[in-house]
């Protein structure tokens, strides 16, 4: 492919260029990012970029609401079906965040921190707390013995 | 009455979805645990009848509102998802009955009526992920599944299951989205929703690179929610964090009903040919599996926790569904079917032993578990059972699985996998006689008590264990219904 026909493409696609963009950038940030809120929200930017690209796709060029006028017969429509799939999956997106922010407020409360590695610090010294105590209870039971 | 049969179909999933809000007024702990194992029951005797009636070959087709295909959306049943489904409304009722469980130390008291509404929201999602024949439809019951197990496996005792539901909440919803992006493309070159629809006219354009990128994230969004090795990162976590009553409901359903899933998408829809012969899939498929049987494996055998173990021998044993599925042929994919049922008894059983664990010394530590053996003989004999049957010794239901998949190894002449097969096997001996010699031939320290575990844990943990000998003995229901299932979707289609 010619540079020129990739200008071209990108500039007659660039619903679908935004919609790589925006992909990509959600998902980069929901894996490398270690706050848990900014988690979420590139989640929600990942989620976004597929309502995007649904919406897009429905959209014809020059296509109306698909409403149905008497007397005028050859008007072509946009595709509704995947407006109303994204309105679904709006929902879908709004309930799986209330429930990851509603998860990152308990963590924070469990914890103190919303950061995942002071989280993952946490955690490593809890497990060494618990097998020095571990050790020190065979410890007692051998010299017990 | 003959109008209720007709409308069994959409009973199935509309009946614990409208007794997920009435778990809201009946509010009383006593009465709700009853009627949510009333309501699991109600869905049982319905994907029951609703085998019987697909047994002799017929797809039952069920439109809503009375709008064919393309137009409505329709609820469609052959054998093989009528088989899921039984297998996932029985592990849900058998489960149900033990309880909240361990979760109730983290639901606030006068509250466990939340607990249950959440139960019953997933099996709502879980069964209308299998019953439905629309794909759009697949990616809400999905997200209705995954959103209400994220809430459950949050109840467990530490607070880590808080980090180990939302690990899985972000790997869950980048897979389920992956899924629609795959729907989306799908869409885009069909126009329709409909499955049988989509099946017939992706025909005719896959071989533009729109269907193979469709394929591709639709692939790796289903293996993420079925925890394919590599995308098996969240499953120990959420496993062994969960309550384990919740770990044993998750364990027998949630993952296989991804892998029906996964064989709905590739043979059904995307159809053989193009999944194994033009673009190779089981040439990562393959490799993967054989991994995920070694690595889940051993990994189990160095764990220290008696349900991280059993969620490490989970990731080999949806290895070994995958192995069946990457064959490409319908012995492979009956075996594949069967393992679906036999794993979901046999892990159902051990994770209900690992409640009744709990419930005994408080934690799941596999050095708490010292003398179990005679401290509380029962359970440790379910134990024994189930663990025999993750083995495959012969007279279980593990047997039986690796029977079918060593012959349909052997069947395609690999000598190498159906070897494999075996070596794996000898490493499910290692973990869990770990488990067994722990229980029965370690002393503990301080007087032996024997108290078993309550008949409310303990009745259902034997009813799967009891299945899981008893489906190995006499093995010709679910071998026949999974051979049957395998070469419907091969000869007939989806």
């Amino acid at each position: 492919m010619t540079i020129e026909r990739l200008v071209d493409h990108l500039a007659t696609h660039w619903n679908y260029l935004a919609v790589i963009v925006l992909m990509m950038s959600g998902l980069y940030i929901a894996i490398s990012r270690g706050n848990l809120v900014k988690k979420i929200m590139g989640m929600n930017v990942f989620q976004a970029s597929v309502i995007l690209m649904y919406v897009s796709m429905g959209k014809i060029h020059g296509g109306t609401a698909p409403i149905l006028v008497e007397g005028v017969p050859d008007v072509v429509y946009t595709n509704p079906v995947p407006h109303v799939l994204m309105l679904t999956a709006i929902v879908v997106g709004v309930a799986s965040t209330a429930l990851g922010l509603a998860l990152v407020v308990r963590t924070k409360e469990a914890y103190g921190t919303v950061e995942e590695d002071e989280i993952v610090a946490l955690d490593r010294a809890d497990d060494e707390r618990e097998m020095a105590t571990e050790r020190a209870e065979r410890r007692a039971a051998g010299a017990g013995a | 009455m003959s109008h209720l049969y007709e409308h069994l179909p959409a009973l199935q999933v509309l009946v614990p979805l409208m007794a997920a809000p009435l778990c809201f007024l009946l509010r009383k702990e006593a009465l709700v645990g009853a009627f949510t194992v009333a309501v699991s029951f109600v869905c049982l005797g319905i994907s029951a009848s609703l085998l019987g009636q697909v047994l002799d070959g017929h797809v039952i087709v069920y439109e809503f509102g009375g709008w064919p295909r393309p137009f409505g959306i329709e609820y469609r049943i052959d054998l093989l998802n009528a088989f899921v489904l039984l297998t996932v409304s029985a592990l849900a009722a058998v489960v149900f009955v033990a309880g909240p469980g361990q979760a109730r130390r983290a639901i606030p008291p006068g509250r466990e009526y939340l607990f249950y509404s959440a139960a019953l929201l997933c099996l709502t999602g879980l069964l209308g992920v299998t019953i439905t024949g629309d794909v759009f439809n697949v990616f809400v019951f999905m997200e209705i599944s995954s959103l209400s197990s994220y809430i459950l496996i949050s109840l467990g005792r530490e607070r880590r299951a808080l980090m180990a539901a939302y690990s899985y909440l972000i790997m869950g919803t980048i897979g389920a989205t992956f899924l629609l992006i795959g729907i989306g493309l799908m869409y885009q070159m069909t126009g329709t929703l409909n499955m049988v629809d989509m099946a017939e006219r992706l025909q005719h354009v896959n071989h533009t690179r729109t269907v193979l990128v469709a394929l591709a994230f639709v692939v790796v969004g289903i293996s993420t929610k079925l925890a394919v090795f590599p995308l098996h990162q969240w499953l120990p976590n959420a496993y062994s964090f969960a309550p384990p009553i919740v770990s044993a409901f998750l364990a027998s359903t949630a993952t296989k009903v991804a892998y029906y899933l996964l064989i709905r998408f590739c043979l059904g829809l995307f159809g053989l040919v193009f999944v194994f012969e033009t673009v190779g899939i089981d040439t990562l498929l393959m490799p993967l599996s054989v991994l995920a049987m070694f690595v889940g494996s051993i990994a189990a055998i160095y764990q220290t926790d008696f349900k991280r173990l059993l969620a490490y021998s989970s990731i080999a044993q949806i290895g070994y569904m995958t192995l069946g599925l990457s064959l490409a042929t319908e012995a492979g994919v009956a075996a594949g079917i069967v393992h679906l049922f036999n794993h979901a008894l046999m892990k159902g059983a051990l994770f209900l032993v690992a409640a009744c664990v709990t419930w005994r010394v408080g934690g799941t530590k596999i050095g708490a578990m010292k003398g179990l053996g005679q401290r509380m003989p029962w359970t440790m004999a379910a134990l024994v059972a189930s663990g025999l049957a993750i083995i495959g010794v012969p007279g279980t239901v593990g047997f039986v699985s690796k029977w079918a998949l060593v012959s349909a190894a052997l069947e395609k002449d690999a000598l190498g996998l159906a070897f494999l097969i075996m070596a794996s096997s000898v490493l499910a001996v290692v973990y869990v006689w770990r488990l067994v010699e722990v229980a029965y031939f370690a002393t503990p320290e301080g007087e032996i008590e024997k108290k078993d575990a309550p008949l409310r844990l303990l009745i259902p943990t034997w009813i799967l264990a009891g299945a899981s000998i008893w489906f190995g003995l006499f093995s010709s229901f679910p071998m026949r219904v999974s051979e049957l299932a395998a070469a419907q979707i091969f000869r007939v289609g989806l």
